[in-house]
C-alpha cells in the first residue's frame, strides 16, 4: 500500500507552507461548472445494471458499507446488534458478504470492537466532537486518542467548516494533519467535509485538495446530520480528485459518500460513478465505502430477489 | 479483490415495436404504392438486417401529394387557430404515449443508442409539437404583424441523423402556421416518418395535411422543384443545399437551409476542465458524431493542452461501443456504408495529411457499420480534417495561444453553425461568445437543444432558423 | 455695373467619382457614361439633357468595394448602437443642408418638378432619421430571452449578416435607394450599393454627405454604371454574405440569385416597393442573423442546515 502521506520533497508540499500559498493553490484548482457535474452524474445514473452485474454489484456495495449508528440513544445493547449484523448481514445466506465497518461514537468503540472481534470487520468511530466539531483542538484530538485507544481500525474526522469558509485553510490543514498524528499508524483518517455546508462545487474540490495534502485516507461527504448529504455529483466531484491527486502523488486516497443512500439503485449507482470515473482500483472496500445504515436492508432484499426471482419484503430482512 | 465490473447485457425490448414488411407513400391520408412501383429496402446499420421494404416516391407521387396538401390547404389554413393547435396537442401526447416505442424503432432504423432515442430525441420531438402548439392560435402576437398569413404547401426534406426530430422540427411550425406538407424522409430512415403518418391518422389529422414520401435525392429534387410548392425546407448537407438554392432561384419559394458544420469547441487554461471534457465527449461523440452543430473541431489553449488530452483520451476508453439498443451503449453504429466510406476516407486523408490518430482500444461488431471513435491531434488548419464537415465520430484538436487567436480560427471557415466556449471567466464567454460567427454558441455546455431556443447557421451552414418564436417566420408570409 | 456682372457667371462642373473606403476614386478602367436628364413619356423620342459623366465601374472596382466593406465590417457591426443611431442621424442633419442640391438632383434624375422632388427629398431625409432611431431597438424586438427546459441562460440576439450587396432600385433613385441602404447599415452590416444605372447622380452626391457624416470609410461604397455588369461578380463574390437584388429585373434577379447560391448568400428578391410609406422591419430582419447563446445557471450551491 502506497503511503498515504506526501514526502517532505514532494513539490506539493510548498503549497502548504504558508496560508497564502495555500490559498493560491486551492484557489488556483481548475473551477467546477454545476450543470456539467450533476449533467455527467445524472447520465451515469442512467447506467442500467442486470442480471450477473447486479449480483456482482450487490455483493460489493455490502461489502462496502460502513454500518453506522450515531445516535444519542446508542446503547451497548443496540451497537452489539449492529456488530453482529455486520458480520453476518443475512444469517440465512451464509454467502452474504460481510460489510465493511461499523461506524459508532467513540465511547461505544469497545462494545463494537468485542462484536466483531475475529470477523474482519474494521470498527469505525467518528470522533472530533462530531458532527458539529465545534470543540477545542486539545479536546478534539483526545476525542481521538481514546478512541484509537478502544480500538477503533478507522478514525472519521469532521473539518473546521467555519475556519474553511472563512478563507483559514491553513488551520483547516494543521488540524487534519494533528488529527492524522494521533490516529498513528493503527487507524485509517476519513475526513468529512460536511459538503452540504460548503455549499459550493469548488469549496469541495478545494476541501478534498485539502483534505488530501494533510494525510487523508479517506473522503468523505457528510456526516449525515445535515439537510444535503452524499449526492452522486458532490461524490463524483471527489472520484475526479481523488483521481487526479493519485495522477500528481502517486497516492490514492478512498472516497466515502455518507447519508441519504437507502436504496440499492442508488448504492449501484455510485458503484457505476467509481467505475467510470476512477476505474475497478476504486472498487474495492479499502478504497470506496458507504456510509449508511438503511441501505444494508435494501441491498440484502434485493439479494434475496436476484437468488429466489421473487420480490423479498422487510420481514424476510433483520431489523436492528 | 473481484472479477471486473463489467455491465451485463441490457437491451431494450424490440418486442415493443412491430414493423410491417412493407410501407406504402402516405398521400391524402392513404397508405399507397408509388405509381411506378418502386420500391427499396431499409436496413439497420447495426446488423444489416432488412427491417422493410418501403414505396419510393417518383415525380408522379410528389405531384400526387402536392396536390393532395393543395387541397387540404383551402380547409386547414381556414381553421382557427385554436383548432389547429388542439390537432398538435394531441400529436404531441400521442408522441408521448408511444415514445418508447418510436425510440425503438429509430434505434433500429438510425443505428444511434437507445440512450439518445430514449432521452433526448423522443422528449425533444414531442417537446417540439407541444410547443408549436401553443403559437397556432397567437400568431397575431408574434411579432409578424396582424393576421400573418401562411404560404401555402411546404416541402420539406429531412436528413437521416434525427429522423424524427427533423420531422418534427418541420412538421410542428408549418402545421402551426397553418401550411400543409409534403415531407420526404431520408432513404436510409424512412420508418419514424411513416410511423408519424399512424400518428396523424390517430390524432384524426385531416387528409392530405401531412404528405409523407419516402424516396432518394431525386424525390427530394422533384418536390423541391415542384411548381405549386410555395415554401420549402432543408435540412442536409452544404452541397444541396446549394443546389436548392438554385432551384428555387426566381421563383416566389419561400427557402430555409439548416446545413453542415464544422463547430469550434474552445476550451481555454481556466476552463472547469472536467466539465469540458464531457462537453468535448458530447459535442463530437453524441449521435456518432453525426451532427451538423457537432464540435469537430477541438481548440485547445496550448498551456494545457496536455492536461486536458490526456483527460479526454481516459474519458475516452470508458465510451461502450456496440448493440445500439443496449441501455449502456454510448456510441452506435454509423447510419450507412455509404457513410462510413465517407468518414473512412476523410480519417485516412488525416494520416496521410500528416495528422496524429488515436483511438481507444475498442472492439468493433462483425457486421454492420462501424468506426471507432477517433481523436487527431497535430492539426492545422490546412488540413482537410479541420475544414471539412466529416459527419462521423472524429475529432481534430488544434491549438490556440490567445482568445483572438481562438476567435480567428474558430471563424476560419466556410460554416457558421454552432460553436463551443468553456472558460469559468464571465466577461470572456461574452466577449468571445459575440466575437464568434456561429448561430448557436454553447459556454460552459454543448449540445443543447429545446423548441424554445432557435437553431441555424450563418454562412453557408446556411439561412433561416428553426424554433422559437423565430421558427414562426419560415411559414409566414412575412 | 459693370460689364462683368452683365455676363452670365459660367457654373463650376462636378466630378463625380465612386465613393470606396471613403475615397472618392475614378473607376479604375478609366470609363465613364453620359448621365442625362429623364426624359417623360411625352418627349421620349429625344435624349434628356446632359448632367454629367458618371464613372462606369468595372469588376475590378466592385472587388475593390468588397474589400473596403469588409474591412470596415469589424469596427462598424462592432460599434454601439448608439453610436450608430448618432452617425444615421448625422447624415440626415447634413443631407438637410444640402436640401437644394438634392431637390435639384432628384429632379433631374427622376423628371419631377422641383416641388415634388422636395416632398422626395424631406421623405428621404425623414427616412435616415427613422432608421438612426432603430439602431438599438431592434435588437429588443427581433432578440429576447428564450425559456428553454433546462438549468440554462439562454439569449437569442440579432447580429449583422456582413457585407451586403445592395442593387439600389432603378426608378426611385434617392429615397429608393436610401430606404434600401440604410436598413442595411443600420443594423452593423457593410454595403457595396449600385447606384440606379440611368440616375446615378443623387447616389455619387449622397457618398460626398456619408463621407462628411461620421460614417466610417468603408461602411458605405457606392459604384455608377451598368448594374448587371457590377451586381454579376458581387452576386458571385464569396466574401459578400448577401443581396438585396431590389434593382435587380425578373431576369437578371433569377441569374443573380443563381450565383449567389455558391456561398449561400442571403438574397432579398426584387418585390413591388412603395418607398413612400412607413417601412416595416423586413428590410432590417433580411440582414440580420439571429445567434443563440447558451450559459449553464445552476443553483447556488448545496443547502446545509445546522443541528
Amino acid at each position: 500500500m502506497p503511503s498515504s502521506a506526501l514526502t517532505a520533497a514532494h513539490p506539493l508540499k510548498d503549497v502548504t507552507a504558508s496560508d497564502s500559498a495555500l490559498r493560491r493553490f486551492l484557489h488556483g484548482l481548475p473551477g467546477v461548472d454545476a450543470v456539467g457535474l450533476e449533467g455527467r452524474a445524472a447520465s451515469l445514473g442512467t447506467r442500467s445494471i442486470k442480471t450477473t452485474a447486479k449480483a456482482y454489484a450487490i455483493d460489493l456495495a455490502i461489502s462496502m458499507v460502513d454500518l453506522t449508528t450515531l445516535e444519542g440513544a446508542d446503547t451497548p445493547g443496540k451497537v452489539r446488534a449492529l456488530g453482529a449484523k455486520a458480520v453476518k448481514p443475512d444469517p440465512t445466506d451464509r454467502t452474504t458478504p460481510s460489510t465493511a465497518a461499523v461506524c459508532v461514537y467513540p465511547d461505544m468503540v469497545a462494545v463494537a470492537k468485542e462484536a466483531v472481534a475475529g470477523s474482519g470487520v474494521k470498527v469505525a468511530s467518528v470522533a472530533t466532537s462530531f458532527p458539529a466539531g465545534r470543540a477545542p483542538l486539545t479536546v478534539k484530538l483526545a476525542d481521538v486518542r481514546e478512541a484509537v485507544a478502544a480500538g477503533a481500525d478507522e478514525i472519521d474526522m469532521v473539518i473546521d467548516r467555519g475556519a474553511f469558509l472563512a478563507g483559514r485553510y491553513l488551520k483547516v490543514y494543521d488540524e487534519i494533519t494533528a488529527v492524522k498524528e494521533a490516529c498513528g499508524t493503527s487507524a485509517r483518517l476519513k475526513v468529512i467535509f460536511e459538503t452540504g455546508e460548503l455549499s459550493t462545487y469548488d469549496n469541495i474540490r478545494r476541501a478534498s485538495w485539502l483534505g488530501m495534502l494533510a494525510g487523508a485516507d479517506f473522503i468523505k461527504t457528510s456526516t449525515g446530520k445535515v439537510a444535503v448529504n452524499a449526492t452522486p455529483a458532490n461524490t463524483l466531484l471527489m472520484l475526479e480528485a481523488v483521481r487526479d491527486f493519485r495522477a500528481q502523488t502517486g497516492i490514492q486516497v478512498g472516497v466515502k459518500p455518507a447519508g441519504g443512500i437507502r436504496t440499492s439503485k442508488d448504492a449501484i449507482k455510485f458503484l457505476v460513478l467509481v467505475n467510470e470515473t476512477v476505474g475497478e482500483d476504486w472498487l474495492d472496500n479499502h478504497w470506496f465505502r458507504f456510509g449508511a445504515s438503511s441501505l444494508l436492508n435494501d441491498l440484502l432484499m434485493q439479494r434475496q430477489k436476484l437468488a429466489t426471482g421473487r420480490y423479498s419484503g422487510p420481514d424476510y430482512v433483520t431489523v436492528d | 479483490m473481484a472479477p471486473v465490473f463489467d455491465y451485463a447485457p441490457a437491451p431494450e425490448s424490440r418486442a415493443i415495436v412491430d414493423i410491417a414488411p412493407s410501407y406504402g407513400l402516405f398521400i391524402d391520408g392513404e397508405f399507397v404504392e408509388a405509381a411506378d412501383g418502386k420500391v427499396f429496402k431499409t436496413v439497420s446499420p447495426s446488423t444489416e438486417e432488412v427491417l422493410s421494404e418501403i414505396a419510393q416516391a417518383g415525380s408522379e407521387d410528389v405531384d400526387r401529394a402536392v396536390k393532395a396538401a393543395r387541397r387540404a390547404f383551402e380547409k386547414w389554413s381556414a381553421l382557427p387557430g385554436s383548432e389547429r393547435a388542439k390537432y398538435l396537442f394531441r400529436i404531441a401526447r400521442i408522441i408521448q404515449e408511444r415514445s418508447r416505442e418510436l425510440a425503438v424503432l429509430e434505434t433500429l432504423d438510425n443505428g444511434k443508442p437507445i440512450k439518445e432515442t430514449r432521452d433526448a430525441d423522443l422528449p425533444l420531438v414531442a417537446a417540439h409539437f407541444f410547443y408549436y402548439a401553443g403559437w397556432a392560435d397567437k400568431l397575431d402576437h408574434a411579432g409578424f404583424g396582424a393576421n400573418p398569413r401562411p404560404l401555402g404547401v411546404a416541402g420539406q426534406v429531412i436528413p437521416w441523423n434525427f429522423p424524427l426530430l427533423m420531422l418534427a422540427w418541420k412538421i410542428a411550425p408549418a402545421l402551426a402556421t397553418g401550411n400543409t406538407v409534403v415531407l420526404k424522409p431520408a432513404e436510409t430512415t424512412p420508418l419514424s416518418a411513416l410511423f408519424f403518418a399512424d400518428i396523424c391518422r390517430q390524432a384524426g389529422l385531416p387528409k392530405g395535411v401531412v404528405n409523407i414520401l419516402p424516396g432518394y435525392g431525386d424525390t427530394g429534387a422533384a418536390l423541391v422543384a415542384h411548381p405549386d410548392v410555395n415554401k420549402v425546407a432543408f435540412t442536409g448537407s452544404t452541397a444541396v443545399g446549394k443546389e436548392i438554392a438554385r432551384t428555387v432561384a426566381g421563383t416566389r419559394k419561400k427557402l430555409t437551409l439548416e446545413l453542415g458544420g464544422k463547430g469550434a469547441n474552445i476550451v481555454f487554461d481556466d476552463a472547469p476542465i472536467d466539465q469540458a471534457v464531457e462537453g468535448i465527449v458530447n459535442g463530437i461523440f453524441f449521435n456518432q458524431g453525426q451532427v451538423c452543430c457537432a464540435g469537430s473541431r477541438l481548440l485547445v489553449q496550448e498551456s494545457i493542452q496536455d492536461e486536458l488530452l490526456d483527460s479526454l483520451k481516459r474519458r475516452l476508453s470508458t465510451l461502450r461501443l456496440g448493440d445500439p439498443l443496449d441501455k449502456n451503449t454510448d456510441i452506435g453504429a454509423i447510419n450507412s456504408e455509404e457513410q462510413l466510406t465517407r468518414i473512412t476516407s476523410l480519417v485516412e486523408q488525416g494520416e496521410a495529411e500528416g495528422a496524429e490518430r488515436w483511438s481507444p482500444a475498442c472492439e468493433l461488431p462483425e457486421s454492420g457499420y462501424w468506426f471507432a471513435p477517433t481523436l487527431f491531434t497535430n492539426v492545422t488548419q490546412a488540413h482537410r480534417i479541420a475544414r471539412d464537415e466529416i459527419f462521423g465520430p472524429v475529432l481534430s484538436v488544434l491549438t490556440f495561444r490567445t482568445p483572438d487567436e481562438a476567435v480567428a480560427k474558430a471563424n476560419n471557415t466556410p460554416y457558421g453553425l454552432s460553436a463551443g466556449i468553456w472558460t469559468e471567466k464571465g466577461s470572456r464567454i461574452l466577449a468571445v461568445a459575440n466575437k464568434l460567427r456561429a448561430g448557436v454558441v454553447w459556454s460552459n455546455t454543448f449540445n443543447k437543444f429545446d423548441p424554445t431556443s432557435p437553431f441555424g447557421g450563418y454562412k453557408e451552414s446556411g439561412f433561416g432558423r428553426e424554433g422559437g418564436r423565430h421558427g414562426l417566420e419560415a411559414y409566414l408570409d412575412v | 455695373m459693370s460689364e462683368k456682372s452683365e455676363q452670365q457667371r459660367l457654373s463650376v462642373f462636378k466630378t463625380y467619382k465612386l465613393y470606396v473606403g471613403g475615397k472618392f476614386p475614378r473607376s479604375e478602367s478609366g470609363r465613364v457614361y453620359e448621365v442625362t436628364t429623364k426624359t417623360s413619356a411625352a418627349d421620349a423620342a429625344g435624349k434628356g439633357k446632359w448632367l454629367a459623366n458618371a464613372p462606369l465601374s468595372s469588376r475590378k472596382d466592385a472587388r475593390d468595394a468588397v474589400v473596403a466593406a469588409r474591412k470596415a465590417f469589424g469596427g462598424w457591426s462592432g460599434a454601439t448602437a448608439y453610436n450608430r443611431g448618432q452617425v444615421l442621424y448625422r447624415v440626415a442633419e447634413m443631407l438637410e443642408g444640402r436640401r437644394d442640391q438634392f431637390v435639384r438632383e432628384v429632379a433631374d434624375a427622376e423628371g419631377l418638378s422641383k416641388s415634388k422632388a422636395a416632398v422626395v427629398v424631406d421623405a428621404t431625409i425623414d427616412r435616415w432619421v427613422w432608421y438612426a432611431g432603430w439602431t438599438d431597438k431592434i435588437a429588443q424586438v427581433v432578440g429576447g430571452g428564450n425559456p428553454v427546459a433546462g438549468p440554462f441562460f439562454n439569449l437569442s440576439s440579432p447580429e449583422p449578416t456582413g457585407v451586403v450587396a445592395v442593387l439600389a432600385p432603378q426608378e426611385s433613385s434617392f429615397l429608393g435607394l436610401v430606404s434600401v441602404l440604410a436598413p442595411v447599415i443600420a443594423t452593423g452590416n457593410t454595403a457595396v450599393v449600385v447606384a440606379s444605372e440611368k440616375s446615378p447622380l443623387p447616389a455619387l452626391s449622397l457618398a460626398e454627405v456619408l463621407a462628411t457624416s461620421d460614417v466610417p470609410g468603408g461602411v458605405v461604397n457606392v459604384l455608377s454604371g451598368r448594374t448587371a455588369e457590377i451586381a454579376t461578380p458581387l452576386a458571385a463574390h464569396q466574401d459578400v454574405n448577401a443581396i438585396d437584388l431590389a434593382g435587380a429585373d425578373e431576369v437578371l434577379a433569377k441569374e443573380l440569385e443563381i450565383a449567389a447560391a455558391d456561398n449561400l448568400k442571403r438574397v432579398l428578391r426584387p418585390q413591388p416597393v412603395d418607398y413612400t410609406e412607413t417601412p416595416g422591419i423586413d428590410r432590417m430582419t433580411a440582414f440580420l442573423e439571429t445567434k443563440t447563446v447558451w450559459h449553464p445557471t445552476g443553483s447556488l450551491g448545496a443547502s446545509g442546515s445546522s443541528y
